[in-house]
């Protein structure tokens, strides 16, 4: 399709790049900024401190290294271990669930991607509440698996309903074909439909891990956080819970350099994840252009 | 058909799949309806666990007086929390707040994330630069977000209202003077626009790759062929981009529908809740997490559901897609 642009469209498109570049990294750069002003300068309202002098690396060490470290590095460990778990159980099943939907006939299908929907739709927060009871009651608050649990109805529905976009947009003739020539519906899936949908498969794992990783809500309800200024960190808090509700140093003070270091911080393993995996991720959701 | 699979040679099948599927062999719907269930039965056993418990629970809690700090004062109410939370104009306020946060965020984020998916569609030079830039917003945590914005608008720390002083004093005439040190979050509106702008920056990117893979599915025929008979590039949107993608808006302009409504993550760091901003998502939070009121929580909680299975009805009737509705046709 790029061949046919004209020289004109393509510089006019170039053009058009710069506002949305400008809008998507003002605010980055801002929390990197912020992140690296001193306490003295960080009321200066600079977007960008010219004096050397107001630069410093106090919040990371603060963060990193100080006493907020007790707290981050922890629940970074949290989120981190929790998010894949509930990444991978997700996407695996959702896969096999998708398949069926998408290219089988059955009854009832209809009824799991309802399931899907109103798992999806039915708001977290209104989960919240009996599981925060249960959990109380048979040991699962503040632990791991009690947040991977729950992560499953973020992961599952999001995966269930992108995949089985995807995998009917897969040209079938080549399913078909395959089962012309013998192969059962199982040997179809896996030697035909599989290395087909992997890249669907595969973006829908990293939109899973992020819809996961930006949990908040299952985060402050299902972990302790009261930890939040005590000098021992245990339980699953994760960084959006200690992140929500962190004090910092003084009460007095508001903490916004920490904060925006600790930001920082915690947005580097995903911006490697779009670096390392940008192709993936965009070829994946535009798979459906996949053509027989 | 079903007939060749017992005279093909199928070596890589361990015997235990051909043993399974041999009743069904006799007729292949029955063999799809096994197979199809037994793919999708472990996803939805886990969905009916973690969700069709809770939601009980939540509507049996809901016709409860209950408070968990006081657990043997709990008395049943019927539908009287209902009744409480309906007849309340906190309730009515904080569904005007998600419906407001709702259409303008998706209405602004659906212009835009087309836009931006309509570049990123054609765009030849920073093609990839462009694809890995714009993911990153949608990859940032929200509280992240909520974060950078609320400090980038705070009177005490932010640059914003100083670039708005300086932009509007170019204005001639005076007719637009932006105070500096104006406090966003001092006001209904103002604390509700940087809500928004930090929910549509953050989440964009997301619409806009939904939607550019409904762009690439567009036959690059169509547009050819309406370009010959000298379609204009809004004609060209309209009649042929736009129906050829509806599936794809569906699902983006839905998902995202339904996301803004529950916002709870921006405005929860932002203003807490402050300046009537409190969205049915953090008023629900407040009454359970907050107020430990575990029975009007629920009654909120489920009412919050309520309204999101009618926003869901209202688009499913407006596109008329049938989600189940299996190969397409």
């Amino acid at each position: 399709m790029a061949a046919e642009l004209s020289p004109r469209s393509k510089i006019w498109l170039g053009v058009a790049s710069v506002p949305i570049i400008l809008y998507t990294l003002l605010p980055i750069g801002w929390i990197l900024s912020l992140s690296l002003k001193s306490n003295g300068s960080i009321t200066d309202r600079a977007y960008l401190s010219m004096n050397k002098k107001a630069w410093s690396w106090d919040n990371y060490r603060y963060i990193l290294t100080g006493a907020g470290g007790k707290l981050f590095k922890p629940a970074l460990v949290n989120s981190i271990f929790i998010c894949l778990v509930a990444t991978v159980v997700g996407v695996a099943l959702s896969t096999f669930a998708a398949y069926g939907i998408a290219r089988l006939d059955f009854p009832g299908k209809r009824l799991v991607l309802n399931t899907a929907l109103l798992t999806a739709f039915f708001p977290v927060i209104s989960i919240v509440t009996p599981l925060f009871n249960l959990w109380r009651s048979i040991g699962l608050y503040n632990t791991t698996l009690g947040l991977i649990i729950p992560y499953l109805s973020l992961t599952l529905p999001i995966s269930i309903w992108t995949l089985t976009a995807f995998f009917r947009q897969i040209p079938w003739e080549m399913e078909q074909a395959a089962q012309v020539d013998g192969a059962t519906s199982w040997q179809a899936f896996r030697k035909v439909v599989f290395p087909l949908a992997a890249p669907g498969v595969f973006t829908v794992a990293i939109i899973s891990f992020f819809t996961a990783w930006n949990d908040f809500v299952y985060a402050i309800s299902l972990s302790s956080t009261t930890g939040s200024t005590a000098p021992h960190f245990t339980g699953s808090q994760t960084v959006p819970a200690v992140l929500g509700f962190f004090q910092g140093p003084s009460q007095f003070i508001p903490p916004t350099g920490y904060v925006a270091a600790a930001a920082v911080i915690v947005t580097i393993p995903v911006v490697v994840l779009v670096l390392f995996f940008q192709k993936r991720i965009v070829a994946g959701l535009t798979a459906g252009a996949v053509k027989g | 058909m079903t007939a060749t699979v017992e005279t093909t040679p199928t070596p890589t099948v361990p015997a235990r799949h051909s043993r399974r599927k041999k009743p069904a062999l006799s007729d292949r719907a029955r063999q799809d309806r096994n197979l199809g269930w037994r793919l999708a039965a472990p996803a939805f056993v886990v969905m009916l666990i973690v969700v069709a418990y809770p939601i009980g629970y939540s509507i049996y809690l809901s016709l409860f007086n209950y408070r968990i700090t006081d657990p043997h004062g709990r008395s049943f109410l019927g539908l009287r929390n209902y009744g409480t939370i309906l007849s309340d104009t906190l309730w009515w306020h904080a569904v005007l707040v998600s419906t407001l946060v709702m259409l303008i965020t998706v209405a602004v984020e659906f212009v835009l994330g087309m836009a931006l998916a309509m570049v990123m569609n054609k765009i030849v030079i920073p093609r990839r630069t462009l694809r890995t830039i714009v993911l990153i917003p949608y990859s940032i945590i929200t509280v992240v977000s909520a974060y950078g914005w609320q400090y980038a608008f705070a009177p005490n720390t932010g640059y914003l209202s100083r670039w708005l002083h300086e932009v509007s004093s170019w204005v001639p005439f005076g007719w637009w003077n932006f105070n500096a040190d104006y406090d966003w979050f001092g006001h209904h509106w103002s604390a509700l626009i940087a809500i928004m702008v930090s929910e549509v920056w953050k989440t964009t990117p997301f619409m806009s790759l939904l939607l550019l893979a409904g762009l690439a599915q567009v036959p690059g025929e169509m547009q050819e062929a309406a370009q010959v008979d000298g379609a204009t590039f809004w004609e060209r949107l309209r009649k042929v981009t736009l129906p050829a993608m509806k599936a794809a808006i569906m699902v983006a302009v839905l998902f995202r529908a339904l996301d803004a409504f529950r916002i709870f993550d921006n405005i929860f760091i932002m203003t807490q809740g402050s300046q009537d901003t409190t969205s049915v998502g953090v008023l629900a939070y407040n009454q359970t997490i907050t107020r430990s009121q575990v029975g009007l929580g629920s009654a909120i909680s489920v009412l919050l559901f309520v309204c999101v299975i009618i926003i869901t009805t209202i688009f499913v009737k407006v596109f008329r897609t049938d989600l189940s509705r299996v190969r397409g046709d």
